[in-house]
């Protein structure tokens, strides 16, 4: 019966890497866009400008406080009834670049503040204009500091976006759960989805921890 | 959207809400228990002298921390019936949550651990204390302090977690918000009402943990 089995998940493969292809796109978006408004968020955030600040220090926390799913929910059933219909596949990529967002821009803000502020003033002295202070003096320290986490948050969204499988959205996830009801071997269906997910954390875990090595070796040096 | 919130029926199904507020605590505080007694054992078989012993633990910890939760979930739902292994819903969740919390509170214990210079380990075999009284004396108290703060993020992220054991039918919160949809399709009040008892319970623990930094002084190894 195993072997039967076995055969008939080789026979669903391609369906498997469909749903792949799927958690990928959904990741993928995410992560370009998360990274983005995180980053100018994290800008913000550590700017000197209060009211700015609270207002997306209370939003992190509104999402970092919730789970992932709520938020999904959140925003798949209540969106439409403000009258804004939204299909699976945009409502879980809005989802995940707005939680990736928030964790993205702790990250960023967390780097900007680590630089030291001497190096501010001593721009601020030498005459350079804020956005100049920003793009030659802070934002090249302070991605030594931002790189490392960034690249875990990565994982942390790829892993994530099997939540929005729980609106129909046609991953990985959603594919194992799909097949288990036609073959009912639990443990093989989700060692194969398990394996999936693996081979695109593991080598972004290996980076992340490379990249931390890396970065505090030459944070030495100097 | 929010000048058609329902306060009435939030009102009606508040009894639900804190019989679910309820179980989400206890859930949450079984697998956190057993995550941290996981975690310690995985972290001193990842810390073994003896190869196998530190790769098993290590298989374990990589493969929880590169694949998400949810298929984690799946897979001893769906896959332990198919061993022959018949568990309720709400034990099959908690398995799962133990040994996921169990593989990331394993990596912030050994982080702590290793933080603490191997002089003072040295030193106190010089002094001839033995494993336990090293560990007990020198090594934990250290690393409790330097561990606090991850640990209690770790509690949130698995309080947050906790919302996918709906997905496999549990009453929980996330459940409750669920019901309220599928029953009187009042998603924007159920969900907005899930993320508010959540929100409970993470300002809780921020403070908790914030509360914790100033208040248990630990000293730093240098």
């Amino acid at each position: 019966m195993w072997s039967f089995y076995f055969n008939e998940l080789i026979r669903s493969l391609p369906f498997f890497l469909k749903g792949l292809w799927m958690t990928v796109a959904v990741s993928g978006l995410s992560l370009i866009a998360g990274t983005i408004i995180g980053s100018i968020w994290g800008i913000m955030r550590s700017s000197r400008n209060k009211i700015l600040r609270s207002i997306i220090g209370a939003w992190v926390d509104l999402i970092r406080g919730t789970p992932f799913l709520v938020q999904v929910f959140i925003i798949f059933f209540i969106l439409p009834s403000a009258g804004i219909e939204l299909e699976a596949f945009p409502a879980a990529v809005i989802a995940l670049t707005n939680m990736g967002a928030c964790f993205i821009c702790e990250i960023v803000a967390g780097g900007i503040m680590a630089v030291p502020s001497g190096q501010r003033e001593a721009a601020t002295a030498s005459g350079l204009s804020s956005f100049q202070q920003l793009r030659y003096i802070v934002l090249p320290q302070a991605l030594r500091t931002i790189l490392p986490p960034l690249v875990g948050q990565y994982v942390l969204i790829v892993k994530d976006s099997s939540v929005v499988s729980a609106i129909g959205v046609v991953d990985v996830t959603r594919v194992g759960w799909l097949t288990v009801q036609r073959i009912p071997e639990g443990l093989m269906v989700f060692g194969l989805v398990g394996l999936l997910y693996f081979a695109i954390c593991y080598p972004l875990i290996n980076l992340s921890n490379v990249l931390e090595r890396r970065m505090t070796v030459v944070a030495t040096k100097l | 959207m929010l000048e058609a919130f329902n306060f009435r029926v939030i009102l009606e199904y508040m009894p639900l809400y804190l019989q679910c507020f309820s179980a989400t605590l206890w859930l949450s505080a079984l697998s956190l228990l057993g995550a941290i007694i996981v975690g310690t054992i995985a972290c001193a078989m990842r810390l073994s002298q003896s190869r196998t012993i530190s790769r098993i633990a290590g298989i374990y910890i990589e493969s929880i921390r590169s694949t998400p939760l949810l298929a984690q979930l799946y897979f001893f739902y769906f896959g332990l019936p198919s061993l022959g292994v018949m568990l309720p819903e709400w034990v099959t969740g908690i398995i799962a949550l133990t040994l996921n919390s169990g593989a990331y509170y394993a990596e912030i214990i050994r982080a702590g651990i290793q933080a603490i210079p191997y002089g003072q380990i040295e030193a106190g075999i010089a002094s001839g204390l033995n494993y336990f009284q090293r560990m007990r004396y020198i090594i934990l108290p250290q690393a409790l302090g330097m561990t606090i703060r991850p640990m209690l993020g770790q509690a949130i992220v698995l309080v947050k977690d906790s919302s996918l054991l709906s997905l496999i039918s549990i009453m929980e919160l996330t459940r409750a918000g669920q019901l309220l949809t599928s029953d009187r399709f009042m998603p924007t009040e159920g969900f907005l009402t899930t993320a508010a008892f959540y929100l409970v319970i993470y300002y809780l623990l921020k403070g908790f943990s914030g509360w914790s930094e100033k208040r248990l002084i630990f000293r730093e190894a240098h």
